[in-house]
């Protein structure tokens, strides 16, 4: 029996989990959550997840949700098939685990409300709040100089390997890139190395057409 | 070599760390950072973390920054000693300590810490809290608090039936909350209340908690 990943394979944080399974060629089965109709607050789903968001998975009896900690399980619990996402000696995967963790407080925190007010409110008829998303790319700006330099001196943000670090900024990465956030990355040579290597990957290529989306 | 800690026991944090190396019983200097003289904005600590926040971690040749990573690899490296925080004997436990550790750093953390940030930081800076941020959080946080009172109806803790990070990570900030107006959020739910009379009386918090005060060092 394959695992269910509850979800929709062009939502970012569903994003994560199946772009994980995609690098530990693990299969799975994406059961349609529909966003549009907010049926991920809807009882049903709420059982699975208390926060009604998706993703979800079940694995048999397992259930988990949140996204990195999914996408974490699958990748320590397949370590030794497809890519090695969680460095192979305790201090390498406590960097693995920091570069994650920025993921978490200084990136997402920044490119979230970005992409939900620059693709996801156009979608829904919404107003975009341009004087939030300007105050929001100056402070990603000062955290891309950041990571700039990181990668400066280091091929992906861990160090010499792709690993979860990199995979968990890919999703709202790739929203970002189809807007004029685009630009910010260009501007910044290493970032801009780092992108086209990591979206060069097989598994990203294969998550972008599931999604419908051209590489 | 003991680890060292650089920050300062007021930062909620940095209590985050300590409180994990208290009840992993494993030995740490903390080195001191002046917060208020913005030392950790200067090169010389920018260089161990280019956000420039505290806690850093040094032990030995590895320099981490992000408390949850120095949790996370704290706990890791002393797993046989102390309590489990991690549970990781067993990886589908485990995955549920992660797991609900996720849901501290996304949903519990945004919500109090931008509470926090209003009601003492702020004050601080001489400027007055902006209420409709503090209300507008409030409102977020009691929903992540009624999300946790039914999973504490089922276990005594969030990740089951013994204590973790999962529980851990949220101390200091919620010590600092419950300090302000607003503690009835966790008393008014009964299964939140038991749980955090439960984890604030730990003896490893009672070592960090008298650090958790906001003020400049007088000395």
């Amino acid at each position: 029996m394959v695992v269910k990943l509850y979800g929709q394979v062009t939502a970012a944080c569903p994003q994560r989990v199946v772009l994980c399974f995609l690098e530990k060629e693990i299969e799975f089965e994406i059961v349609h959550v529909d966003l549009d109709t907010l049926e991920q607050k809807k009882p049903e789903h709420l059982l699975r997840q208390p926060f009604g968001q998706v993703p979800a998975i079940e694995d048999g009896d397992f259930k988990l949700f949140e996204s990195r900690a999914i996408a974490r399980y699958y990748a320590t619990r397949y370590a030794d098939q497809g890519t090695n996402l969680l460095g192979k000696f305790l201090e390498h995967r406590a960097i693995v685990d920091q570069w994650a963790d920025v993921e978490t407080h200084y990136f997402n925190v920044l490119a979230f409300p970005i992409v939900l007010n620059l693709v996801i409110k156009p979608r829904l008829g919404e107003e975009c709040d341009v004087v939030l998303v300007e105050e929001l790319k100056a402070k990603l700006g000062v955290v891309l100089d950041i990571y700039e330099n990181r990668l400066a001196s280091n091929r992906f943000l861990a160090g010499d390997e792709f690993t979860m670090a990199d995979l968990t900024h890919m999703p709202a990465m790739g929203y970002l890139m189809r807007t004029d956030v685009n630009q910010m990355v260009k501007a910044r040579v290493n970032m801009n190395r780092w992108w086209e290597e990591i979206t060069a990957r097989p598994a990203w290529k294969k998550l972008m057409k599931m999604a419908g989306f051209e590489a | 070599m003991v680890m060292k800690v650089y920050g300062d026991g007021m930062s909620a944090c940095v209590a985050r760390v300590l409180l994990c190396l208290h009840e992993k019983e494993t030995e740490f200097e903390l080195v001191p950072v002046d917060l208020f003289a913005c030392h950790h904005k200067l090169p010389s600590f920018l260089s161990m973390n280019p956000f420039g926040q505290v806690p850093v971690l040094q032990d030995g040749d590895l320099t981490l920054f992000e408390s949850r990573a120095i949790t996370a690899y704290i706990a890791e490296k002393h797993k046989d000693k102390g309590t489990d925080l991690t549970r990781h004997l067993d990886a589908k436990e485990a995955v549920i300590v992660k797991l609900w550790s996720e849901v501290e750093s996304h949903h519990f953390n945004p919500a109090i810490s931008a509470v926090i940030h209003q009601l003492i930081v702020v004050p601080l800076q001489g400027k007055t809290p902006d209420a409709a941020i503090v209300e507008e959080n409030l409102e977020k946080l009691g929903k992540v608090l009624d999300v946790y009172e039914e999973k504490l109806g089922k276990t005594k803790y969030l990740a089951g039936d013994s204590y973790t990070l999962a529980d851990l990570h949220h101390v200091p900030y919620t010590y600092y909350f419950m300090k302000t107006g607003h503690a009835g959020l966790v008393n008014d739910r009964p299964n939140v209340k038991a749980w955090w009379e439960d984890v604030c009386s730990r003896p490893a918090f009672l070592k960090v908690s008298p650090g958790l005060t906001v003020a400049p060092a007088t000395n």
